[in-house]
C-alpha cells in the first residue's frame, strides 16, 4: 500500500450477495462488482472484462473466478487477472468483512 | 485466422486436445462452425497423438462426457449439483461455466417436482430473462403467440418504448418484437408494464421454447388446408416455459407452399388435405440442413402427442447446447421414427413426462419479477458518491 491511506466505505452486508454472485457498487462514473464465493471469500474488480469491457457482475462466478458473460474469458477475482492462454487485467478494489458488514476501499486501485 | 499460425501454436505449445487449440488460438472457439477444418489441422500436425474419437470430457472439471453425467444422475439418483460434483468426484470445488449450467439443465430435467433450480449456475440471460447486448444493456421480447397480435397490445408496446426511451424496436425472425437498449435497473418496470397488458416472457434469451411460426392458413389463404396459426398458438401454450438442451424453435405452415418455413426448424408441421405432415431436425443458422420427415397424422391432437413426445426425447437425451438436428443425427433419425411414430406407448410415455414437468415449469419469469423475487438482481449493492470516498 503507498502513502495514501485509504478510506473504507461500509456498502451493506454479506447476505446483500448471493453465494457464488456478485452485487454492484456505483461509485462515480465507475461500477465495481463485489463478489462473493461459495466459501464466503469477498472480492471487488471493477465491472469491465479486460477483454471486452463485458460486466464480469453478471458472469458465473467458479471458485476464485469469474467467467464474463459475452465472450467466456475467465477472470480471477483476486487478482483480475485473465487466466488461461487470455491476457489482460482489470482493477481490483480492497474489499473486507468486519462483523457482517462489507468494506470497500476507494481511492487508489490496487 | 490462418492455417500456418494454428499448426505453428498446436506445436509451439504442445497442444493435444481440440479445447487447447481452441483456447490459445481462438480458432473455432466462438461459433464452432470450423471445428472440422481445426480437427483436420490437428490430424495432419499431430498424427496418431490426436484422436477425435476418444469421448469429449464435459470440461476441465470431469474426464466423464456428458452422456456418462447424464446417465450417472438418473442411475444414483443425484439431484443437487453438490452432489453430482461429490458422488462423480469432480475436479474442481464448484465447477465452471461449462459444467454448472449443463449440470442444472440436467437436474432441471430430470427431477422437475424435486429439484431446485440454482440460479447462479444459469447463464445471465437465463438467470435475468432478458437478452445481454455487447454494451451490457438488455433486449425485452415478449411472447406473441404464434406471431399473432393486436391493436391493444400494438398500443401497450409503444407506450413502453416511449416511456422508457428504448432506442430501438426490431422485428424479429421468430415473428414478434424486440426492444433494445434496456437498462437492468429498468427491467421489472418494463415487464410490469407489459404485463398489464397480457405479455408474458418471450424465452428468447432461453434453452428453451422459443417460437412457433405460424402462416395465416386456412382461415385467410386461399391455398390453406387447415387452420396452421389456431394450431401453432395451441403448440406454443401448451409448451412455453419448458427448458431444453439448447434453444427450440418450431412453425407451422398451412400448405406445402411453406411460408411459415417449418422445413428448416428443429420441429415443424406442414398442413395438407390429408392431415399433418409432422418434420424434425432442420436447421438454418450456422448449419443450414432442411428437415427429416417424422410422419403424417390426421388431427391437431395427434401433432400435439407426437411433436411433445419427440421434444421430450430431446430433453431426456441431448447433451446441453446440442441442438435437435445434431442429436437427432448423432442417434439416428430412424430410432427417433422408431420410439415416437411406431411405438404409440413409449410416446405416450415421453407425453406424459413433459406434461408432469410442465406442472412446475409454466410458471412467467417476468411476473415473478414483478412480484419482487430476485430483487438484488436488478439495483446496485449501493452507491458511493466520489466524496465519501475521500
Ligand atoms: S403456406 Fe400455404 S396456406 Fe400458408 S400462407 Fe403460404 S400459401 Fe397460404
Amino acid at each position: 500500500m503507498n502513502a495514501i491511506t485509504q478510506s473504507w466505505v461500509e456498502i451493506g452486508v454479506l447476505d446483500d450477495i448471493p453465494r457464488r454472485g456478485a452485487r454492484c457498487v456505483r461509485y462515480g462514473e465507475m461500477t465495481i462488482a463485489v463478489f462473493r464465493t461459495a466459501d464466503d471469500r469477498v472480492f471487488a474488480l471493477e465491472d469491465r472484462c479486460p477483454h471486452q469491457n463485458g460486466p464480469l457482475s453478471q458472469g458465473i462466478v467458479h471458485d476464485g473466478c469469474v467467467t464474463c458473460p459475452l465472450h467466456n474469458w475467465v477472470i480471477s477475482l483476486e487478482s483480475g487477472e485473465a487466466q488461461g492462454a487470455d491476457e489482460g487485467a482489470t482493477a481490483a478494489f480492497p474489499v473486507k468483512v468486519e462483523g457482517n458488514s462489507v468494506l470497500l476501499a476507494l481511492g487508489e486501485g490496487r | 485466422m490462418c492455417k500456418g499460425k494454428i499448426t505453428e501454436t498446436i506445436t509451439a505449445k504442445g497442444l493435444t486436445t481440440l479445447d487447447d487449440v481452441r483456447a490459445h488460438t481462438k480458432a473455432s472457439a466462438s461459433c464452432g462452425s470450423c471445428t472440422g477444418l481445426v480437427e483436420q489441422l490437428m490430424t495432419l500436425t499431430l498424427g496418431d497423438r490426436y484422436n477425435p474419437a476418444a469421448v469429449a470430457s464435459m470440461c476441465g472439471c470431469t474426464d466423464l462426457g456428458h452422456d456418462d453425467v447424464r446417465r450417472l444422475i438418473k442411475a444414483k439418483e443425484l439431484k443437487t449439483i453438490p452432489a453430482v460434483m461429490q458422488e462423480l468426484e469432480w475436479k474442481t470445488s464448484c465447477g465452471c461455466a461449462k459444467c454448472r449450467p449443463a449440470l442444472n439443465y440436467y437436474l432441471v430435467c430430470d427431477w422437475p417436482d424435486e429439484y431446485a433450480d440454482d440460479y447462479q449456475s444459469r447463464f445471465i440471460n437465463e438467470r435475468v430473462h432478458a437478452n445481454i447486448q455487447k454494451d451490457g444493456t438488455y433486449s425485452v421480447v415478449p411472447r406473441m403467440w404464434g406471431g399473432q397480435t393486436s391493436a391493444k397490445e400494438l398500443r401497450a408496446i409503444a407506450d413502453v418504448v416511449d416511456r422508457f426511451e428504448i432506442p430501438t424496436v426490431k422485428v424479429t425472425g421468430g415473428q414478434r418484437i424486440d426492444m433494445l437498449g434496456i437498462r437492468k435497473e429498468d427491467l421489472p418496470a418494463v415487464w410490469a408494464e407489459l404485463g398489464k397488458a397480457g405479455f408474458v416472457s418471450g424465452h428468447a434469451y432461453a434453452k428453451g421454447l422459443r417460437t412457433v411460426k405460424t402462416c395465416v392458413g386456412s382461415d385467410w389463404c386461399r391455398f390453406g388446408t387447415q387452420d396452421s396459426t389456431g394450431l401453432g398458438v395451441r403448440i406454443e401454450k401448451f409448451m412455453w416455459g419448458s427448458w431444453t438442451p439448447a434453444k427450440v424453435k418450431m412453425a407451422v405452415s398451412g400448405c406445402p407452399r411453406n411460408c411459415a418455413e417449418a422445413t428448416c426448424k428443429d420441429v415443424g408441421v406442414i398442413c395438407v388435405e390429408s392431415g399433418y405432415e409432422i418434420h424434425f431436425a432442420g436447421a438454418a443458422g450456422l448449419d443450414i440442413k432442411g428437415t427429416e420427415v417424422l410422419g403424417l397424422v390426421a388431427t391437431e391432437e395427434e401433432v400435439l402427442e407426437h411433436i411433445v413426445a419427440l421434444v421430450q426425447m430431446y430433453r431426456e437425451q441431448g447433451r446441453y447446447l446440442e441442438r435437435i438436428y445434431k442429436w437427432a443425427k448423432r442417434i439416428g433419425y430412424d430410432e427417433v421414427r422408431r420410439q415416437i411414430l411406431e411405438d404409440a406407448d413409449r410416446r405416450k410415455a415421453y407425453y406424459g413426462r413433459f406434461v408432469h414437468s410442465q406442472k412446475f415449469a409454466q410458471v412467467d419469469p417476468w411476473s415473478e419479477r414483478v412480484s419482487g423475487a430476485d430483487k438484488h438482481e436488478f439495483r446496485p449493492m449501493a452507491t458511493i458518491s466520489l466524496e465519501a470516498a475521500q
